[in-house]
């Protein structure tokens, strides 16, 4: 590595020139900021200012780059540099003289702030070093897919079209999953009006017929370790034998189990023969083949049926599913075609409260039902009980306002599915976020916890055996704009495991789920995090001399990407790795750090900050706001003509997770009058894309404090704020509060 | 322009809203060489549009915010935006595809530092807002655009404007002088994300869209929520600026109609549910939400969204298809008719504002898809053999909520990669 060189440059363009004192910010560079090499232009991200830069890199040694402009999100294309060069960004653009107004009594705080970031930015790009891929890096190129259902089967054969080797591992003695116990399947092209084929035929003679896909059956996953590139497998057999088998990404395609309609005897179910649940109604139409479906009590022809929808779902009734399955609709639509295109005569009855049956295919398959006469009812159905001739279903017509007994020769519940998750790993550690060692398996009151399903990955994680689950159960993801943004890098959630689905929907997330796989394993190769710091190749990495084994680090990571070694040292999978710097935050000792992203960088940043005495008058406090979406409402805030207080100093932070209490306390004992924490909406809908940062960094805010009041100061002097990215009146608000907070309680007493 | 390099192992992805961004970041972050090309000015789509998300209540303008980051990190995604696609000729594989670019008479110096939006004096009607509010002649489509560059309207060029722009700029970043340039590449395959529009209310005669100034979109009430937007971010009627506290959703405006769209937009019941929750964060306690629709579709996980709404006393939900709206002349009130069909009652209900649940209808080209593709009867292009390399994504393939879309963004990125790694022979 060769000697740091800094090269600081300084733009006079965008009214910068006019508005700031250039030919001073040029001399702090070189004497505060150690700067080298200082220049500067009227118009930096013009062809000739960036060859300037350019120039110095490849001609004058230059390898710590600051650009002394507009804000870190604009221009970029312009001053993305390549290779051995660290880039900061000291935004004297939006985070200067566009939230600053334009007027003579302003101009010397104007030029203060001008003046500290460019201070902050060469004390960062000085604590920094080019990230470089981590050396170990897997490269295994098949993919594993668990489960040989619809969505397994279509994982494995996209994966396989796209070239990369594929095993499928199936609990079951055959493929096919739930449809594959299906007569016909709803249609998956146009025109949608008739029941087809289930797709699991065709799938399951692909599957056979790729080389590259191999196939275990009655098998099992009895453990998985390593990381994206890296994981290895023991795939066990039910007769005895294990393989185990090296892959570079995951694909979690357990479906779904049928909801127990034994659950549900007031509908019947259990009480008589001629009450079945979809699952049987399948049954009964494999049986008759086309032919004349008969009821299992006495085998009589079938010539009034009656669908009832929601059977247990949608109910917040214990026992009953709270959500909606989603295809059930489309299911008891395609159950009714089963008699209705054999005999029209037969009566076939719908009683739901909505029917759900979107987009084209699902609307025009609902108006083919209509046209095949159908009946559909809005209705709720009480209770289901036996007749003389057959089930008696007891229902209020929601239309006619009038309740109905309506006897059925079949009556047909559309029950739900429930996933095949695995083990709910957070109710199986139980709320843990100080980092002590976990008191296993009792609840809040002490009870055990029953966890009475087998884990379907049998991870070797530290953090458990199988994918987080979300709500009621199914996996990830939380994310709208991200459906496969996983909490376990490389492994992926697909089909019903993470969201109700029917099997067109299932095929398009399979094949996503496949294209993750891939991009999981290619990224591994070239030791890059995936999303959302897609492409970076910084990596945490610690100093075992000082660690003190306290688990923090590995108790909140939020991806599950570290382990703990032999000596119990925290062991860092980086390709499981999302760049966070949660862990970094997380360290009392400080031992944690990226190369380009430390305690140091924002820590110097904070050091290197003009702190006027106490007789100046002028106050200064931090604010660390997370550069996704804070940062970028105080940018919009800027481009909108707001402004803010003179005294705030901005440092983004990759998450708020990442903030150690040491900045904080450094900040106050060096005289910072106060300190603002900009982070995401944390608790259920959460909007951290680092799942736990925001709701981190508040816990450990909630403990300062203990040290504000050792320092003897108020604790107004520290606050922490959920902020969105559209918060663009309400980020500089809040600045706007510290400084007044500030004004009323007085000046910090640790000025210098 | 710069130049374009493109090959048959290229990935050429047509629309920068949420499904063609994330199936060239997904396609690029593969190792892909991806082309992304989008008509308008900047990317972002309808989601940038909105005002925040079901059922999570975030906002979309955070997710766009790192597609814009990665975008930005990634070398091998280009962008070109206000470029279309006019022709496509070969096979899979191997595509020659004929690009037309319009003028942005801007070019890369731009810093966006706004000089050439205050000296002009033109206004246009904003595209971004569906035109309720106007914006300049020289403008920047929204505060997140990207490219981060500024606009100039073609219709102010040849006029002073235009000159007072250039005299503007002291960046040299104003060049009237551009052409619409065509641009003839080779791909590989094709990714069509083109989208949806917001179905033409002022089709659904009996409801009055142009006829009563009180009744609106949801995409125009979407609009109405950014504090940056026409009302400043408050729920106003447009005939008197009053705060709209009784407001009715009508669902299936447009949809799920044989004389309008065929097919249920799927977005619909969720929106309005969603925007429902617009108006306690308006109003606080006061105000009452009518929904009137034929089923509420909060399918699988979103039915506890739905359960949450009807827990809330202030909305209220009946069953009925509106048959039509009247103005109440003093008040300016819409009155709604029809029947609640459970326990069919006749009604005839006055509310403050009208928000119509406006139906999705495919972005098809004007003069058709540049090749030959299998489409439904709805206009949404399906997964067929016969496409060749041409893959729907997002709200081509079907109507779609973002979740889905992006799905749909994912699985076409991977239905392309198959064929460029088929040309690589990096299969084997």
């Amino acid at each position: 590595m060769a000697d740091m060189k800094i090269g600081a440059y300084i733009c006079k363009g965008c009214g910068l020139g006019e508005r700031l004192d250039c030919d001073e910010l040029a001399t702090i560079a070189k004497r505060d900021g150690k700067a080298q090499v200082v220049q500067q232009h009227d118009f930096l991200c013009s062809e000739d200012g960036v060859s300037m830069i350019r120039n110095d890199i490849d001609n004058e040694g230059v390898n710590r780059v600051v650009i002394a402009a507009c804000s870190r999100r604009a221009k970029t294309d312009a001053f993305n540099f390549d290779g051995e060069v660290c880039v900061a960004r000291a935004n004297l653009r939006e985070g200067v003289i566009w939230i600053r107004p334009d007027e003579d009594e302003f101009q010397e705080t104007t030029q203060e702030m001008a003046a500290d970031y460019v201070r902050m930015g060469c004390a960062e790009v000085k604590y920094q070093t080019p990230p470089h891929p981590a050396e170990e890096r897997g490269c295994h190129e098949a993919i594993l897919v668990v489960g040989g259902g619809v969505s397994g089967m279509t994982a494995a054969l996209e994966a396989a079209k796209a070239g990369y080797p594929v095993h499928i591992v199936e609990k079951e003695a055959q493929l096919g999953g739930a449809v594959g116990q299906m007569w016909k399947d709803i249609p998956m092209h146009s025109p949608y009006t008739d029941p087809v084929e289930p797709v699991t035929r065709r799938l399951i003679e692909e599957v056979e017929a790729n080389e590259r896909i191999t196939v275990h059956l009655s098998s099992r996953l009895t453990k998985t370790s390593g990381a994206p590139g890296r994981f290895s497998a023991d795939i066990s057999a039910e007769s005895g034998s294990t393989t185990t088998e090296n892959f570079g990404a995951i694909v979690m395609a357990s479906g779904a189990t049928p909801y127990d309609a034994s659950k549900l005897p007031e509908l019947g179910y259990g009480k008589s023969p001629d009450v079945v649940d979809r699952v049987e109604m399948e049954k009964l139409a494999i049986e008759a083949d086309g032919g004349p479906i008969k009821r299992p009590s006495d085998g009589k022809e079938v010539k009034k049926v009656t669908f009832i929808q929601c059977a247990g779902q949608r109910s917040e009734k214990e026992g009953h599913l709270p959500y909606c399955s989603g295809d059930c609709c489309l299911t008891s639509i395609k159950q009714a075609m089963y008699f209705k295109d054999r005999n029209p005569d037969i009566e076939t009855e719908v009683l739901f409260t909505d029917l759900r049956t979107p987009g084209a295919p699902g609307e025009d398959f609902y108006r083919s039902g209509q046209d095949k006469e159908v009946t559909f009812r809005k209705g709720v159905v009480s209770e289901v009980v036996a007749g003389s001739n057959g089930p008696v279903v007891k229902f209020k017509d929601l239309i006619l306002d009038e309740d109905v007994e309506e006897e059925a020769d079949l009556v047909v519940l559309a029950t739900g599915m429930v996933p095949n998750s695995g083990v709910d790993i957070e109710l199986a550690a139980g709320p843990n976020v100080e980092g002590e060692e976990e008191e296993a398996q009792t609840d809040s009151e002490g009870n055990a916890i029953e966890i009475p399903v087998e884990s379907v990955l049998n991870l070797t994680y530290r953090q458990g055996k199988d994918l987080p689950h979300l709500k009621y159960g199914f996996n990830d993801s939380h994310f709208i704009c991200f459906p496969y943004e996983t909490r376990r890098t490389g492994i992926y959630a697909s089909g019903p495991v993470r969201r109700p689905m029917d099997t067109p929907q299932a095929i398009e997330d399979a094949t996503g789920a496949a294209l993750k796989a891939i991009q999981a394993l290619e990224n591994a190769k070239l030791g890059r995090a995936a999303h959302p710091r897609s492409g970076d190749l910084s990596y945490p990495s610690f100093r075992k001399e000082g660690c003190t084994q306290c688990k923090r680090c590995t108790v909140e990571c939020p991806f599950g990407a570290i382990d703990e070694d032999e000596e119990r040292y925290p062991k860092f999978n980086e390709a499981r790795c999302r760049r966070c710097g949660t862990c970094m935050g997380a360290c009392p000792v400080r031992v944690i750090s990226f190369e380009n992203y430390s305690v140091d960088t924002v820590g110097q940043q904070i050091k290197n900050c003009d702190i006027p005495d106490e007789f100046d008058e002028k106050p200064r406090f931090l604010v660390l706001a997370c550069e996704n979406d804070a940062y970028p409402a105080l940018d919009m805030a800027a481009m909108q003509g707001n402004s803010y207080s003179q005294w705030a100093r901005v440092i983004p932070v990759r998450c708020l997770g990442s903030v150690n209490t040491i900045w904080i306390t450094d900040a106050l004992n060096s005289g910072y009058d106060g300190v603002v924490l900009m982070g995401c909406k944390k608790g259920d809908d959460y909007q951290c894309h680092f799942v736990k940062g925001s709701e981190m960094a508040h816990y450990r805010m909630s403990k300062i404090d203990d040290t504000l009041e050792q320092l003897n100061l108020e604790k107004e002097r520290v606050e922490t704020y959920e902020v969105a990215i559209t918060d663009i009146e309400r980020a500089p608000k809040l600045i706007n509060d510290m400084a007044e907070t500030i004004d009323k309680i007085g000046m910090s007493p640790f000025k210098f | 322009m710069s130049e374009v390099i493109a090959t048959n192992q290229t990935i050429l992805v047509v629309g920068g809203g949420i499904s063609g961004m994330t199936a060239a970041l997904e396609a690029a972050e593969c190792g892909k060489q991806v082309l992304l090309v989008e008509k308008n000015p900047t990317v972002g789509g309808r989601v940038s549009q909105l005002y925040k998300y079901f059922p999570k209540l975030c906002h979309p303008k955070c997710g766009l915010e790192i597609n814009l980051r990665r975008m930005k990190a990634n070398r091998n995604l280009r962008l070109m935006t206000l470029t279309e696609v006019t022709a496509v000729e070969g096979e899979a594989g191997n595509y020659s595809v004929t690009l037309k670019t319009s003028p942005r008479y801007v070019n890369d110096n731009c810093t966006a530092c706004g000089a050439c939006a205050d000296a002009v004096e033109a206004e246009f009607d904003d595209e971004h807002n569906y035109g309720l509010m106007k914006r300049k002649g020289a403008w920047l489509p929204f505060n997140q655009a990207y490219p981060f560059r500024y606009v100039l309207d073609p219709r102010i060029i040849g006029t002073p404007d235009a000159d007072k722009a250039k005299a503007a700029c002291k960046y040299d970043a104003i060049d009237l002088d551009m052409q619409e340039e065509e641009t003839t590449i080779t791909v590989g395959a094709i990714v069509w994300a083109t989208g949806w529009r917001p179905y033409d209310a002022g089709k659904i005669q009996p409801y009055g869209y142009d006829r009563f100034d009180n009744v609106i979109t949801s995409v125009e009430l979407e609009r109405m929520m950014d504090p940056h937007g026409p009302t400043g971010g408050k729920i106003l009627r447009p005939s008197d600026g009053k705060e709209a506290k009784d407001v009715a959703f009508i669902q299936c405006a447009g949809s799920r109609d044989k004389n309008h769209l065929k097919h249920c937009s799927r977005i619909c019941c969720m929106a309005s549910l969603k925007q429902a929750t617009y108006l306690p964060e308006q109003y606080g306690e006061d105000y009452k939400g009518t929904i009137y629709y034929i089923d509420i579709r909060a399918i699988d996980r979103l039915d506890d969204f739905y359960q949450n709404i009807q827990k809330d006393p202030n909305i209220k939900f009946v069953k009925s298809k509106v048959a039509s709206i009247t103005e109440d002349k003093e008040t300016g009130n819409p009155v709604l008719h029809g029947v609640d069909t459970e326990g069919y009652h006749r009604y005839s209900n006055p509310h403050d504002l009208v928000v119509l649940a406006i139906g999705m209808e495919p972005s098809v080209p004007a003069d058709g898809f540049p090749m030959e593709v299998v489409i439904n009867e709805e206009g949404f292009v399906e997964l067929d053999e016969k496409n060749g390399a041409f893959f729907a994504a997002g709200c081509s393939s079907d109507a779609l909520d973002v979740n889905r879309a992006v799905q749909s963004g994912t699985a076409s990125a991977l239905r392309a990669i198959q064929v460029v790694n088929r040309v690589a022979g990096a299969e084997g």
